[in-house]
């Protein structure tokens, strides 16, 4: 397939893959553990109010939380089984949240989920369905699907992108996807494009998984065109290309302004598990309470992708995957790249965990960092054209409100900068303090 | 694996830190020190041609650095960090620049000049404005201006390594090519270093009166040309600032305009050093490429305008020194050009 690759047009840089660990394995269903802690504030937004008492029993996918007023989504039980706290769980980002634990019946039946025909569905139906079944941007922050796909009308959006770059290193939870749910990520792809009332979809991916490019190519044309037209766009592997601003570009070559999103430039992008979700929603009626994720790195003694029910302690997928290995230092919740340390394995997998690393000492680098040695490079990486090294030497200097005439605030904190710095600066830290003390 | 043996394998707490979580391979350690080897093969070179003092004085120079650095930072309380390489290199550079019958002590005086003054006292690594090793040379011209402008040895002969040692150097001083080229013509560099063909040869190698590490633009190219493979410096700076001393060597350093020898202007001197080792300097230059361009053409450009009107018949050093301090404005002129600013907003 000759084809030239698509790219965003400056920075980037090429961490190693390390995709190997994992990107053979086939999905697996990890068991279900005894119990699970689902946090009301899964990801960006307002967070839920809890719809049950101490002591209900609850059922699979049954509603348990819901967000009154404000940004939010929908959650729900992961398993069938008894209220047994509504308390506080350990959470990725913030230190705790509010949560509700479950102990889980072992001997329920589990639901069963019967496809429908999607087709007869009006947008709002399908609309109402997305939201219904608590759906959020599984691949990054969390942003609630159903707000996504309603923009405001004077934006005139006429491309969705599903991203399937994953660009992350470890991760190969979207690869796995692409590959075993082809068929229901490409009717995915026409449920969004319905809401939207377009008929245009690009999905691109890395070229790091040619096999996933011809498995959804496949699924395309099995499923006809019915009026859409949907195709592959590889991309040439380099981080971050599954950035929202960077794919944008990639694919349709459209700059989104800074404090600008997608619609402005008439585009949604969806990432392909969203997809999933959405599909599992509109045609199975099924709320989003499990997930797929990598689990990673050569702290874990049995790499896998599994699919997990939201709610899981890392504890209880440690135990599954037969324990973890000497010389573990870190545990990350997401990529490398842009992931979160968690300090304990009591921390539960949330709607947007696209993976969990287990990073021995080898694998991260805690040299101490020195003086900036204006080398550039981090000028030469950074995808947006920003300058890390000033922004660091002026919070070091104490001057972060005056940072923002170096564009902190278009810094989506990829790492690149961090990543190639030779002085091994904590240039990401130093760019989220800036962002705390400079003005827009 | 049981919840106890879990339990007492994973670390409590777990590392927790800011993303990314990853880092390359690169340090300021493996860049500085890959720079040292880039240099060293001048080194080796220099001591057949001026004899084994090249060496003491080097060694001499990189232990005054190291010393210098050493002290300074305990003084100033700050962390030591000799072992990151860029003191071992502000030695080698300022040794390379300095004439090879110069006495011992001097590149003592000039490492804590260009350590002590030039790079700790403005701030220390990534804050210093000049170029530190040629503030050591520059101190040192100035202090002592005899020695360091005639303080050069014909290259040995009959691999007599030891023939300089202790002697007293007046008795062989001998003339640079630029020397000889400023004030007596290029007729006068025929004359005492043989045909032009043969010059353009032996200066290539580096078989030619100069400073101890300048002579050799094949030794220089071979370590600036792995340093542009492993992507530590870039063609910019090097490429204009030579391509600007040949361009203008060309239309001016002659009799008649257009008749300057552009060869003889690149080969002589330190521009190899210079354009390679010294005007890259992270700190001292700029870091993009339109900077860096603009850079290359103003050192090049006073290079030649010193060694055709100024004083000295070697304008390489002033020149870079002068370019120096205008990179933080250069960093800011040509800067990064954001991706997608805020609608609205110049640029």
């Amino acid at each position: 397939m000759a084809q030239t690759l698509l790219t965003f047009p400056k920075g980037g840089t090429h961490p190693p893959g390390l995709k190997e660990l994992t990107d053979k394995l086939p999905i697996e269903q990890a068991p279900v553990p005894e119990e699970l802690d689902i946090l009301l504030i899964q990801h960006f937004g307002v967070p839920c109010t809890p719809l049950v008492k101490k002591k209900a029993e609850v059922k699979e996918g049954e509603l348990i939380g819901e967000v009154e007023g404000g940004l939010g989504a929908s959650v729900h039980s992961s398993a069938t089984g008894k209220v047994k706290r509504i308390g506080k769980a350990p959470h990725p980002i913030s230190v705790t949240a509010p949560a509700v634990t479950i102990a889980v019946d072992k001997n329920s039946e589990p639901p069963s989920y019967q496809p429908r025909d999607w087709k007869s569905l009006s947008r709002e139906e399908l609309l109402a369905a997305v939201k219904k079944a608590g759906i959020v941007g599984i691949g990054g922050a969390g942003f609630p699907t159903h707000v996504k796909l309603s923009p405001p009308t004077q934006a005139k959006v006429d491309t969705l992108i599903l991203n399937g770059a994953e660009c992350e290193p470890y991760l190969t939870t979207d690869h796995r996807l692409m590959l075993e749910y082809s068929r229901e990520i490409v009717e995915g792809a026409k449920i969004i494009l319905t809401i939207l009332g377009i008929s245009t979809c690009h999905i691109g991916i890395e070229a790091n998984k040619m096999d996933a490019v011809e498995a959804i190519q496949k699924a395309i044309e099995e499923s006809g065109s019915n009026g859409f037209h949907i195709q592959v766009d590889p991309l040439q592997v380099k981080y971050p290309q599954g950035s929202e601003k960077q794919l944008i570009y990639s694919i349709t070559g459209r700059r989104v302004p800074g404090y600008g999103l997608p619609f402005d430039v008439g585009v949604i992008v969806q990432n392909v598990g969203t997809t999933k979700a959405i599909y599992d929603a509109v045609v199975l009626n099924k709320p989003l309470y499990e997930k797929v994720i990598t689990v990673s790195g050569k702290g874990i003694k049995r790499p896998a992708n599994l699919l997990v029910r939201i709610g899981t302690r890392i504890a209880d997928i440690v135990q599954y995957l037969g324990g973890v290995n000497p010389g573990l230092a870190k545990v990350v919740l997401g990529g490398p790249m842009m992931g979160f340390a968690v300090p304990s394995l009591e921390v539960p997998v949330t709607k947007t965990t696209s993976g969990i690393l287990f990073l021995t000492e080898d694998e991260i680098d805690t040299r101490p960092h020195g003086q900036c040695i204006r080398c550039g490079w981090c000028l030469e990486a950074c995808p947006m054209g920003l300058s890390p090294n000033e922004i660091g030497i002026y919070v070091e200097a104490g001057k972060a409100e005056e940072t923002s005439r170096f564009g902190v605030f278009e810094c989506f904190e990829c790492g690149c900068c961090a990543f190639v710095c030779p002085a091994k600066r904590p240039l990401v830290q130093f760019i989220r303090l800036a962002k705390s003390k400079a003005k827009k | 694996m049981d919840q106890d043996t879990i339990d007492k394998t994973v670390p409590s707490p777990l590392a927790v830190s800011i993303s990314p979580h990853i880092k390359s391979g690169e340090s300021v350690e493996r860049i500085m020190w890959t720079v040292v080897v880039c240099l060293l093969p001048s080194l080796v070179l220099s001591i057949f041609i001026f004899g084994i003092q090249t060496l003491i004085i080097t060694l001499i120079s990189v232990a005054s650095c190291v010393a210098t650095e050493a002290i300074t930072q305990k003084l100033l309380h700050r962390p030591i960090t000799i072992k990151d390489g860029s003191a071992v290199i502000t030695g080698l550079l300022l040794a390379y620049v300095i004439p090879p019958g110069v006495p011992y002590w001097m590149p003592i005086l000039g490492a804590v000049m260009a350590i002590y003054v030039a790079k700790h006292l403005l701030g220390g690594i990534g804050f210093n404005i000049f170029n530190p090793a040629l503030i050591g040379r520059a101190f040192l011209v100035a202090t002592f201006p005899v020695a360091m402008t005639s303080a050069w040895l014909p290259p040995i002969k009959h691999g007599s390594l030891f023939q300089y040692l202790g002697s007293g150097v007046d008795a062989v001083t001998t003339a640079t090519p630029l020397f000889i080229l400023k004030h007596y013509g290029i007729s006068a560099v025929v004359e005492k270093f043989g045909s032009i063909h043969s010059i353009y040869g032996s200066f290539f190698v580096g078989w030619r009166p100069g400073c101890i590490g300048e002579t050799s633009a094949l030794l220089l190219l071979l370590g600036g040309g792995y340093l542009l493979y492993k992507r530590y410096i870039t063609w910019h700076i090097p490429v204009s600032m030579i391509a600007t001393i040949a361009l203008l060597t060309w239309a001016f350093g002659g009799e008649k305009p257009f008749s300057g020898d552009p060869l003889l202007a690149i080969l002589s001197g330190g521009v190899m050093l210079g354009a390679l080792f010294m005007a890259t300097d992270y700190v001292t230059s700029p870091s993009q490429p339109a900077g860096k361009i603009i850079f290359g053409i103003g050192a090049g450009a006073l290079t030649v305008l010193i060694r055709l009107k100024g004083g000295y018949p070697e304008g390489v050093c002033y020149a870079i020194l002068l370019m120096n301090p205008l990179t933080p404005a250069f960093e800011q002129w040509f800067g990064p050009k954001r991706f997608a600013p805020p609608k609205g907003t110049a640029k």
